[in-house]
């Protein structure tokens, strides 16, 4: 059995507490039994991704203490596994510790997908259901393949999303263009990055969804402020929670 | 802050005309995808580039010789600048050598860099840009907004009045058909009775001393065949070692910038015309600085294609001018940053990191990563805000200890619950503005789960 820890992002941990639970249990169903090392707190990104980087080194040297322990982490998080895995390099230079962890860190989907090879879910899912590609999942950890680059496509999460009963995926016109959250974007270029949020809920409006659905909830909270003030008929739920077959 | 925020609130500010900018770009966008699919061995096209670019960089000094030596084989005179300063002295003296009282000048971003136009205005020369766009921002007196697209903010109605003023069009028109022809009109007649013509380079070819601009109006054709001097003005970085490279770069620059196959012109230059005078002057002007460092060598592969502005969701709602900056966009905010740091303190965080400009860039570079470097540099530079800095020293000494950030994020959710709506949504929470805060759950995570695992 493969000691598997839970990787919580730090924001997930305090304010959507139930995209944590339906990520232990998806696994759980599937045989795995996470931990959750109560030590993590945050990975780093929000002071990395300002410029801070002598903020986030501390942060950095904790997490590869915390989590070299396990055979796999595992995070419903595309942005914060990549993070670890595409942005950590530069806390730890040919350092073995981090060197072992590194290729060990997985966001939900992609562990689904190619450690746990699923190819079933006992889940029942009668909606419209768009996808927001999050951009750090699928550019820096090639969750799927970008509109931008000529191979053939692939996408880790659209996988897993067809597996569902009753589930009817809608396109969006743009693919898989940024929702404008952004971290620290999303505030000190609030007009920019609300109008892009807009346009986002717009597109996937006029295709029909009834759910928007995300490997990060960073991208959903801010889409989601944008839609509770406009009251547009749009839900916005973490993958985790389809996966796990929670109801609207 | 202010920067490129309050400029691109300005610009979203207008009725529609974001929402109109952004899909004019997306547009183009949507056909580089087209031309760019159409090319099976797309992604090994960009590695040959991007190998190409990294090899001429790291031997550049040699190849710069090299194409020094068969320039002047050919006839050609060559001059080298170390800055902007040097080359707009170089240019206006060869110029008044020659008594030159009127310039045409075919798109060259290098002499934007430069600031080439009002140095020469100033010596009483006349400049007229024959690039269609070029020449409307030029009438308008702004700078170019796009570095292929110069004046992508200006609809059809605009430009029409533009040229009432200035050409002498019908009041109220604006089919692009008829104002166009009323620019070629104007521009032939320019032509006609300019002294020298003025180009930038695409490609500069080492082994055999010519050098390749590409257009699609002909205009640097024209106004180069017509009077007796040819300038041509190059940033160091756009040498190539051999003819046969150049078939990877135009087969990726113009399906990149346009989605057009190819660019209408690709003119070559191999040493003057019979009887006439061709200069080269190769600018420095910082790069041999990005020559040396590693984490910013790469953004010397830009080929100018403008297919990052196109893709960016910041640059496609913002547009061009909130940059203030002679090239904007993604790759804008390395390279101007790199000239005057103070100045573009805001472009690199002017980005949301999404990554579809390293993902669409034809030469390969990692843009997002390298706007991510610029924020560490800012930092060591004391260029970032001293609140975002204290914020984020705090927010590391929280997650330092686990205790402390358990006890803040329960205050935080308390806060959000208790506290009234007009002290959560006020003007000094611009998350609030536009979106409402998510709801907080009474427990975190951590607290349930370890309630449910009676740890
Ligand atoms: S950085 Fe790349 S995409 Fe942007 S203009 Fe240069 S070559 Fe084109």
């Amino acid at each position: 059995m493969p000691r598997v820890g839970l990787f919580i992002p730090c924001y997930i941990d305090q304010m959507y507490p139930d995209v944590g639970f339906a990520t232990v249990e998806v696994l759980e169903r599937l045989g795995i039994t996470v931990e959750f090392p109560e030590a993590q707190t945050c990975c780093g990104q929000p002071m990395a991704n300002t410029g801070c980087t002598e903020a986030a080194a501390p942060l950095a040297r904790r997490f590869v203490e915390i989590f070299e322990p396990y055979d796999a982490v595992v995070c419903p998080s595309g942005s914060c596994v990549a993070m670890v895995r595409a942005h950590y390099h530069e806390y730890f230079h040919h350092d073995l510790r981090y060197d072992a962890l590194r290729p060990k860190v997985f966001e939900l989907c992609e562990y689904l997908v190619d450690v746990l090879k699923v190819d079933k879910l006992p889940v029942r899912f009668p909606h419209k259901v768009g996808l927001h590609q999050s951009c750090h999942g699928l550019r820096e950890l090639r969750l799927g393949s970008s509109s931008e680059t000529i191979v053939a496509p692939f996408n880790k999460a659209k996988q897993l999303l067809e597996l569902i009963d009753g589930l009817e995926l809608v396109e969006p016109a743009r693919p898989d263009e940024c929702c404008g959250f952004g971290g620290t974007f999303a505030v000190s270029e609030e007009a920019v990055s609300c109008l892009m949020g807009h346009d986002r809920i717009a597109d996937h409006l006029q295709a029909g969804a009834e759910v928007m659905t995300a490997t990060d909830m960073s991208c959903l909270m801010h889409l989601d402020g944008l839609i509770r003030r406009d009251k547009r008929p749009l839900r916005c739920m973490h993958i985790a929670e389809l996966l796990a077959g929670r109801p609207v | 802050m202010t920067g490129h925020p309050t400029r691109a609130a300005e610009f979203i500010a207008l009725p529609q005309r974001a929402a109109w900018h952004d899909q004019s770009l997306w547009f183009v966008r949507a056909k580089r995808d087209k031309a760019a699919k159409a090319i099976p061995e797309w992604e090994s096209l960009r590695d040959a580039a991007a190998a190409i670019k990294a090899h001429t960089v790291a031997n550049l000094a040699d190849y710069l010789e090299e194409f020094e030596r068969n320039a002047k084989k050919l006839g050609a005179v060559v001059h080298w600048a170390r800055d902007a300063a040097e080359h707009n002295a170089i240019v206006l003296k060869i110029l008044s050598d020659h008594n030159v009282k009127r310039v045409v000048k075919s798109k060259s971003m290098l002499t934007e860099e430069c600031h080439l136009n009002p140095h020469l205005e100033a010596a009483g020369i006349e400049v007229v840009d024959t690039d269609l766009g070029e020449r409307i921002v030029q009438l308008a007196n702004e700078r170019p907004s796009h570095i292929v697209l110069p004046c992508i903010h200006k609809k059809k109605e605009e430009i029409g009045e533009l040229f009432h003023e200035h050409l002498g069009t019908d009041a109220g028109a604006s089919d692009p058909q008829y104002l166009t022809e009323a620019a070629r009109g104007h521009l032939r007649d320019r032509f006609l009775k300019a002294d020298a013509g003025l180009t930038g380079v695409n490609f500069a070819i080492a082994e055999t001393g010519g050098f390749v601009v590409c257009t699609n109006e002909g205009n640097a054709d024209l106004g180069v065949s017509l009077p007796p001097i040819h300038i041509a003005c190059m940033g160091i970085e756009k040498l190539i070692p051999k003819a046969s490279d150049l078939g990877v770069f135009l087969r990726l620059l113009a399906r990149s910038a346009t989605g057009q196959a190819i660019t209408t012109y690709s003119s070559h230059f191999h040493g003057p015309r019979a009887g006439c005078e061709l200069h080269i002057v190769l600018v420095d002007n910082g790069r041999s600085t990005v020559l040396g460092q590693d984490d910013f060598r790469r953004s010397l592969n830009c080929i100018r294609c403008g297919a990052c502005m196109n893709t960016c969701p910041v640059y496609r709602r913002s547009g061009g001018h909130s940059y203030n900056a002679t090239v904007p966009g993604p790759i804008g905010s390395i390279l101007e940053p790199a000239r005057d740091p103070a100045k573009h303190a805001s472009l690199p965080h002017a980005c949301s990191l999404c990554g579809s400009c390293s993902d669409v860039c034809p030469v390969k570079i990692n843009i997002h990563e390298q706007l991510l470097i610029w924020r560490r540099e800012l930092v060591k530079k004391g260029l970032l805000p001293l609140t975002k800095r204290w914020a984020m020293s705090i927010g590391s000494a929280v997650f330092q200890r686990p205790w402390l950030y358990k006890m803040a994020g329960g205050m935080g959710r308390l806060a959000l619950k208790l506290l009234p709506r007009f002290l959560v949504y006020s003007r000094l929470n611009p998350w609030g503005k536009q979106r409402e805060l998510p709801t907080p759950p009474k427990q975190s995570f951590r607290d349930q789960y370890k309630a449910r695992h009676g740890k």
